[in-house]
């Protein structure tokens, strides 16, 4: 039982949040799935942000491709099936202007999902990926988050390009009494 | 070409470079200008290089979405999306996200010649029963009007400087094909346009 002598022990939403922060990335643009709950209630209840939802992942990454020229850093928030929405506006428009958008993909489809059709469409996230030659890692501990997530951000800006961050299963549904693999 | 596409509305038909043209001379304030794919930013290239233009070459429909941050990045500049009847049609869903957050310095315009001219000419739903600023209206953009000619046009875009938005602004134009097109350097127009824009330094 925690008291208050005890450490308090960052959860992977707040990691997350810490880089954002640490990165002036002001700008987040969502669309809702449910294992990245945790981090858009916080993200939408803190005025540090500008947040909202919107009806797709490609409105929401061509929202921050406007942003990111115009000196306001911002990230997208996505589930895997969002992903795959995506190849288009990010060859056409991110990869091939060279521009910093920065995307936070749930991990979806695998460890344990119980949606054959997340997890078809998850194995085609990294190919893709490669395909574009974009800068992606995934972040599957808790004590790599901030690191991951803060370095992957300052890379996308110096080297003005476009890059994911991939949230495992390892990271967002560890601790989670009685979690399943929701939807 | 004719557009002879019924019409729901009585707005004369008009040419998108005389209005893009009309648009222009009117930004004294350093206005950014995002035009979308093909025809629409062909004109907007060809009604004169502006260093606060951004011509998008790909990414079809997103003209919109990248005004709309845009203006989020910096409210106090206003900014236009200059947007095609196919190409809106493809991402209607950004209207009404754009009505929600209600920046005030954004216009939509859209030019709509019910087509997709650049790919043949077939027809666009708005040749049939779509209506533009019905389906603006019902995402929740208020300020939504028919330019009904080209005077219609220059006092809606004067109302788009003077007052607060989101403001959204339906052309029916005709069939011209542009006279020039954009050169394909994406990288050196996104890097125009962060200069023209204070990002980067002149």
């Amino acid at each position: 039982m925690a008291t208050s002598d005890t450490p308090k022990v960052e959860k992977w939403h707040e990691a997350v949040i810490r880089a954002l922060k640490d990165n002036e990335v002001r700008l987040v643009v969502y669309v809702p799935d449910n294992v990245l709950r945790p981090l858009i209630d916080a993200i939408t209840t803190d005025d540090y942000f500008t947040s909202f939802i919107t009806a797709r992942e490609e409105e929401a990454l061509g929202i921050v491709c406007g942003a990111a020229m115009s000196g306001l850093k911002g990230i997208v928030l996505m589930q895997t099936s969002g992903f795959a929405t995506l190849p288009n506006v990010l060859a056409s428009l991110a990869v091939a202007a060279q521009i910093p958008a920065l995307l936070m993909i749930s991990e979806r489809g695998t460890l344990g999902d119980f949606q054959i059709a997340q997890a078809i469409v998850c194995r085609t996230m990294r190919p893709v990926l490669e395909s574009l030659g974009m800068e992606h890692h995934t972040i599957s501990r808790l004590d790599e988050a901030h690191f991951i997530a803060d370095r992957t951000i300052k890379q996308a800006y110096k080297t003005q390009a476009p890059a994911a961050l991939i949230l495992s299963p390892l990271l967002t549904a560890a601790g989670r009494p009685g979690n399943t693999p929701g939807s | 070409m004719a557009n002879d596409a019924p019409f729901k509305h009585n707005s004369k038909m008009m040419n998108r470079l005389d209005l893009t043209t009309r648009l222009v001379g009117k930004l004294k304030n350093d206005e950014a200008v995002i035009g979308g794919i093909g025809n629409s930013n062909f004109d907007l290239w060809n009604a004169g290089p502006r260093a606060q233009n951004f011509y998008m070459l790909g990414s079809m429909g997103l003209a919109a979405p990248i005004a709309f941050g845009v203006a989020l990045a910096q409210p106090q500049r206003r900014v236009f999306a200059l947007e095609g009847d196919g190409s809106l049609l493809m991402q209607l869903g950004c209207l009404a996200t754009i009505a929600n957050v209600a920046p005030k310095n954004l216009t939509i315009i859209v030019w709509d010649n019910a087509m997709y001219q650049i790919t043949g000419s077939q027809k666009t739903a708005s040749a049939g029963k779509a209506d533009f600023v019905e389906i603006a209206r019902g995402a929740g953009l208020a300020q939504s009007a028919w330019a009904n000619d080209e005077a219609d046009f220059e006092r809606l875009i004067d109302a788009t400087l003077a007052g607060d938005g989101p403001w959204f602004i339906a052309a029916r134009i005709d069939g011209s094909t542009p006279k020039g097109q954009t050169p394909r350097e994406p990288v050196a127009i996104k890097d125009n346009f962060m200069r023209g824009i204070a990002i980067k330094p002149a």
